[in-house]
């Protein structure tokens, strides 16, 4: 393999030499002024030269290590796509899980680009610096290969091609995108420990793992390759932000609370995210390598819990939320599927009822809930779609103002019961889907009444298809919700009798009949 | 209870060679197979040396070609020229 690294200097001193010396500070004008953003947020820093990168990967090993990455990566795809491997992926309800993650994390990490410029540049030592701008880098490449994945399925099937426009204005792509919204308009320190800790730790380690693992499984190498590419510079991610807040930490007791909330806050945003992950897992791929319930006991709890005792030291507690989010793993799934299913015609990916045999896999991963609240949700469902009465709900949702969920989850300690949440801030109600987001909210509501929410912005009349005279007589707001979003009608509704459905049964068999 | 410190790869034939030089070096892991990667858990401390991996891939290795095949990692990292060690404090 050509890529030998020069042994003339140990991994150490070629790491000093090629990123710390080549860092000086500013004569002209103070360091200060140059760098003001690392003040704003209370947070003391007294020794930048204390940022430690274990990692210690200087720019030239980085270039050729990603160049290596990156041409693995296009060999798979390359051949995946000349030897027609969209059609030897599982079945054809497979595609929908790529449509939704597909269509709706490559804005995320254009987004996740950007704010590590930000940073890079904000960041007074060289260390940071140097690592944000190659995470920068990193985000901008996970970025174009989704999208170049991407490309081969949207040649073959319906509504992948709308996700750059639906981004901003699709009411289950928001969650998303205010995640990323609320980081980068945070501050430098904040943004670490949303995106750096919180995005990377908790949420990558299930999208990533086992959700590509899962990938791998339904004969998908091309999400596969995408994926695993990806999370090779996630582990570079993790250990940035795990960095971060040490160094937040290490340099100032009176930092303590302020990180403290920062980790409770986005711990939970990053969990109310996982949401839709795990429904995929749970629901989308049909052949499953691990419930969302046990990936959850892996890479959060148990890992979760060996980063907050090791963290205890500094004075760290675990996430407040953390109690709730071990209540929430054996419901949230089937509450996101079960939502996702009532909306047919406002989403551009099918939703089905799972097979008997996905019923009972289902009833054996969740045996203290499954068959008690959803198993018989399902199965209704099922009978009303037999019977030509396919449940539709055409209302528009309910947002929480602060992680743009909608509102569906249930009251902490009793499932039967849905959690709503509200306060009065200047005299306008705002609502929300949990105790953590209303907290999130109080903390700062000065930034998130500025939350927009594509479902309620429209029944003002501001989500509308250019041309539309809103102030015309039989004007209806939200109507035209369907040309707003520019969806494609054939990517609506349920798989049974989709044309995604007709057509890969029709390609399988001239793939393997004359 | 000791935390696990763990690494996962990408299957391939390299990283074949460097799950067996773990095994080698960390008495206490525990080989998780799953579809496309491998994961290696091992309680408290995880490290990988240098020469335990040149010697079961039969060539000289950079320990910083891990990233190549590296998929999610756990545990404060320490890594040198030599060895690439994961640890929690207990």
């Amino acid at each position: 393999m050509d890529m030998k690294v020069s042994k003339k200097l140990g991994l150490k001193e070629r790491y000093t030499m090629m990123t710390r010396d080549l860092a000086w500070d500013t004569t002209f004008q103070p360091m200060d002024k140059v760098f003001p953003q690392v003040g704003y947020e209370g947070i003391k820093i007294h020794d930048w030269d204390k940022w430690e990168d274990p990692f210690r990967l200087t720019m030239d090993a980085y270039w050729k290590y990603q160049a290596e990455k990156e041409r693995k990566l296009y060999a798979i795809l390359d051949a995946f796509n000349q030897n027609n491997g969209h059609l030897s992926v599982t079945d054809a309800r497979y595609i929908n899980v790529l449509k939704l993650f597909l269509g709706s994390t490559p804005p995320l990490e254009l987004m996740a680009a950007r704010g590590f410029s930000m940073v890079a540049r904000q960041m007074v030592g060289a260390g940071p610096r140097v690592a944000c701008m190659m995470q920068s880098v990193d985000e901008y490449r996970h970025f174009q290969t989704q999208i170049h994945s991407i490309s081969n399925y949207n040649r073959f099937y319906n509504g992948l091609d709308e996700f750059a426009h639906q981004q901003s204005r699709m009411w289950y792509l928001s969650d998303g995108k205010s995640f990323f919204d609320d980081a980068i308009t945070a501050g430098p320190f904040e943004f670490m420990v949303a995106i750096g800790f919180a995005f990377e730790y908790v949420l990558t380690n299930i999208l990533f793992v086992p959700f590509i693992s899962g990938a791998a499984y339904n004969g998908d190498m091309a999400a596969m390759t995408v994926g695993f590419s990806a999370q090779s510079d996630e582990a570079r991610h993790m250990t940035l932000g795990l960095e971060c807040i040490k160094f937040m930490l290490e340099q100032d007791p009176d930092n303590l609370p302020i990180v403290q909330r920062w980790i409770d806050k986005w711990t939970w945003r990053g969990t109310r995210k996982l949401a839709s992950v795990g429904m995929m897992m749970d629901y989308m791929l049909p052949k499953r390598i691990m419930s969302f319930k046990e990936a959850w006991e892996i890479y959060f709890e148990q890992n979760g819990t060996a980063l907050f005792t090791d963290l205890a030291r500094y004075g760290v507690k675990v996430p407040k939320c953390f109690g709730q989010t071990i209540e929430e793993k054996e419901h949230i799934t089937h509450q996101s599927w079960i939502g996702f299913y009532m909306k047919p015609d406002a989403c551009p990916f099918h939703t089905w009822i799972p097979a008997p045999d996905e019923l009972d896999w289902l009833s054996e991963k969740y045996p203290n809930t499954f068959d008690k609240y959803y198993r018989p949700v399902l199965e209704h469902f099922d009978r009303q779609e037999k019977a030509g009465k396919r449940f539709n709900n055409k209302t528009q949702p309910m947002n929480c103002q602060v992680c743009v969920s909608t509102i569906k989850f249930n009251e902490p300690g009793d499932p039967m019961e849905m959690c709503f949440r509200e306060t009065v801030y200047k005299g306008e109600k705002f609502h929300f889907c949990s105790d953590h987001c209303k907290e999130i909210f109080e903390n700062e509501p000065e930034k998130y009444v500025q939350t927009f929410i594509s479902s309620h912005a429209a029944l003002q009349g501001k989500c509308e298809p250019e041309g539309t005279d809103v102030n015309a007589h039989d004007y209806r707001p939200g109507a035209r919700m369907h040309a707003y979003w520019r969806m494609d009608k054939r990517a609506t509704g349920d798989f049974n009798g989709s044309e995604d459905q007709k057509n890969f049964a029709k390609w399988r068999a001239q793939a393997t009949k004359n | 209870m000791t935390s696990n410190a763990f690494i996962a790869f990408q299957k391939n034939e390299e990283t074949r060679c460097i799950v067996e030089a773990i095994v080698d070096d960390n008495p206490d892991a525990v080989v998780v197979d799953q579809p496309a990667m491998v994961k290696v858990d091992v309680p408290g401390r995880l490290v990988i040396k240098r020469a335990t991996v040149e010697e079961k891939m039969g060539r000289d290795f950079d320990l910083q070609e891990l990233q190549l095949h590296l998929i999610t990692i756990s545990g404060h990292l320490d890594e040198s020229d030599d060895e690439f060690t994961l640890s929690w404090e207990a």
